[in-house]
């Protein structure tokens, strides 16, 4: 099993370090001189000279990357072009919040979509299975930016339910939940099913149901938790399009977290702050992944089995 | 006994395209982008672009629906029906275009990997996996970062964050195929790599492209809706529907229609896409329904 781990986070490691060379040579292709936007477009250009050589702008690419991963390594990001302030600084200061609107988004995705995929699945071709499969088709198709303002304009601007502004308490954070975790709803409950209905046809279920296990217990031990696999596999890959969901929900809610700095920065064409804020959602989604992975092997028995005996 | 009565075998084409005719909901969904596609092509006879689009009537500002404005007018007085419709316009051609541009560049990738093996496979199976590590949403706002917020960028950075998808379902289809008979065969003929892999392996390996292809157009629907509702993908006062909802918003609580009727039309459009690659996955291989 630690072999497993050890080899899953060498991988992630260089997939962090091709995200970090992708996102750097994009960035890098930024029209523009970070020296003059500093200072501004009136400075003379002895002091522009001046600050890129200090900035290090006139060292070849590779050394720059180079230089950039090291600092990175050493949580060192860079200052804001517009701010001057540590980039680490900022970036820490809000990543929470978004985390924090992400994990809650998911938890709610799976708490009520895999119950509606697995009862779906039982009781297939009824009255619940039918609405789930029309509501998972059209949440999944609804831009969540278009249901969040759906949403304010019900229950913040006309019932009154919800505060309109993002105020850091726990209802600021439930329409901003509900919002990003619809597509992934959808997603779990058309998961499970299909998983489900596969599942529930195998022999071995035929075999718990013949020596009489209880219908609740082949449901939920013998079938569930063999179905569990591709349904786990949906939660780390979409946890992903949740934090770069997030990006678009923190915007129209107008929450302080990475997403709205990430969009403000790219506005002021604060190119340090753009590249961390993405750095560091992909960093967080990669981690995520190697997480999923490592528990898909504790569930599966047939990874672990496989480590067990190499 | 029978000898009179002849077995005309179907075609692969014809026995995908008879399957998808039976599912309804793939049928619906295939209608309603005709339509659109229709009212996009035709949006010059629909709409005046100068007068309705983009001209400013300040003195009919924020009217509700009626007979007049279908859809009601926004803000400067335009016309939201007729934005709407040159809206599809954008959006459906924008979509179709970055598809085009992804599933070419990965059809190369796809099809250098997976027929060649080895160390080329190796090597451009880990950069699309990487670049497959970023999600098609952040990859397309860094793009737009860099490179400036316009229609052509916008462009660009959506067909990139779609390459990588391409190329890995065109590679498993290689995979899958190279090895047939008629692969062999074909290579025994003395036909040249390139002969095969485009004359033999991508028409056999086209329905899975079909599929991804459809139903990643409806991501890109999303993407560019929600990077102009950004303010990072089409500006205004070009009628996209994500610029309509960002322009939109301020009024939400006197003027709800502004956001109702995009958001609708937005929603529209992605689930046809939804419906018609869903259909068209379950016509080429029945044995995935459920």
């Amino acid at each position: 099993m630690i072999k497993y781990i050890l080899q899953r986070l060498a991988m992630m490691i260089v997939v962090v370090l091709g995200i970090s060379f992708i996102v750097y040579t994009i960035m890098n292709l930024t029209p523009g001189n970070p020296a003059q936007l500093i200072l501004g477009q009136s400075a003379p250009p002895e002091q522009v000279a001046k600050l890129e050589e200090e900035l290090g702008l006139n060292d070849p690419f590779f050394v720059r990357y180079f230089n950039y991963i090291t600092d990175m390594v050493r949580g060192d990001f860079g200052e804001s072009y517009q701010t001057g302030l540590p980039v680490f600084e900022e970036i820490l200061s809000r990543f929470p919040t978004t985390l924090t609107l992400a994990a809650v988004a998911m938890f709610i995705a799976a708490l009520v979509g895999v119950p509606i995929g697995v009862i779906s699945a039982v009781r297939q071709y009824s009255f619940m299975d039918a609405a789930s499969t029309v509501a998972a088709l059209i949440f999944a198709s609804i831009p969540n930016f278009v249901l969040g303002l759906i949403l304010m304009l019900v229950f913040s601007l006309n019932l009154g339910w919800f505060p309109a502004t993002f105020l850091n308490n726990p209802s600021s954070y439930v329409l901003p939940a509900v919002t990003l975790c619809t597509a992934t709803m959808a997603t779990l409950v058309r998961m499970t099913r299909s998983t489900m209905l596969e599942v529930l046809k195998q022999d071995y279920i035929r075999t718990a149901r013949a020596k009489g296990a209880e219908e609740k217990s082949v449901v939920l031990h013998h079938s569930l938790r063999n179905a569990l696999l591709p349904i786990i596999t949906v939660i780390g890959v979409d946890f992903g399009y949740l934090l770069g969901g997030t990006v678009v929900i923190e915007s129209v809610f107008a929450i302080p977290g990475l997403g709205s700095l990430l969009i403000t920065s790219i506005r002021m064409k604060d190119t340090p702050v753009v590249m961390a804020a993405i750095m560091f959602v992909t960093l967080a989604y990669s981690l995520v992944n190697l997480i999923v992975d490592i528990v898909y092997a504790y569930i599966d028995p047939r990874i672990k089995s496989q480590y067990e005996r190499a | 006994m029978n000898e009179n009565i002849e077995y005309k075998a179907r075609s692969q084409f014809v026995s995908v395209l008879y399957r998808l005719k039976k599912n309804r909901l793939a049928m619906l969904g295939l209608a309603v982008l005709l339509i659109m596609a229709a009212v996009a092509l035709c949006a010059g006879f629909i709409a005046d672009y100068d007068k309705d689009v983009i001209g400013q009537d300040t003195a009919n500002r924020l009217q509700g629906p009626s007979a007049e404005h279908w859809f009601g007018t926004d803000q400067f007085g335009r016309d939201v029906f007729a934005r709407i419709v040159y809206g599809a316009r954008i959006s459906l051609t924008m979509s179709i275009i970055a598809m085009l541009i992804a599933v070419a560049i990965g059809a190369i990738i796809g099809a250098i990997a997976g027929f060649y093996g080895g160390f080329r496979d190796n090597i451009l199976m880990r950069i699309m996996d990487i670049l497959l590590a970023i999600p098609p949403m952040l990859m397309s706002i860094s793009i737009v970062a860099a490179l400036g917020q316009s229609m052509v960028n916008l462009l660009i950075a959506l067909s990139i964050a779609y390459i990588p998808v391409f190329a890995r379902v065109i590679r498993s289809s290689i995979l899958s195929i190279k090895d047939q008979e008629f692969i062999e065969a074909a290579k025994c003929c003395g036909s040249s790599d390139r002969h095969i892999i485009f004359k033999h392996i991508i028409p056999n390996a086209i329905g899975p492209i079909i599929v991804q292809a459809t139903l990643a157009m409806g991501s890109t629907i999303l993407i560019i809706a929600s990077l102009s509702f950004m303010g990072l993908g089409v500006q205004p006062p070009e009628s996209e529907w994500g610029t309509m909802l960002y322009e939109g918003r301020d009024y939400l609580r006197q003027a709800p229609y502004l956001v109702l009727f995009p958001g609708t039309a937005i929603t529209l459009a992605v689930i046809s896409l939804n419906l018609l690659g869903d259909g068209l996955r379950d016509a080429l291989d029945p044995r995935l329904k459920n």
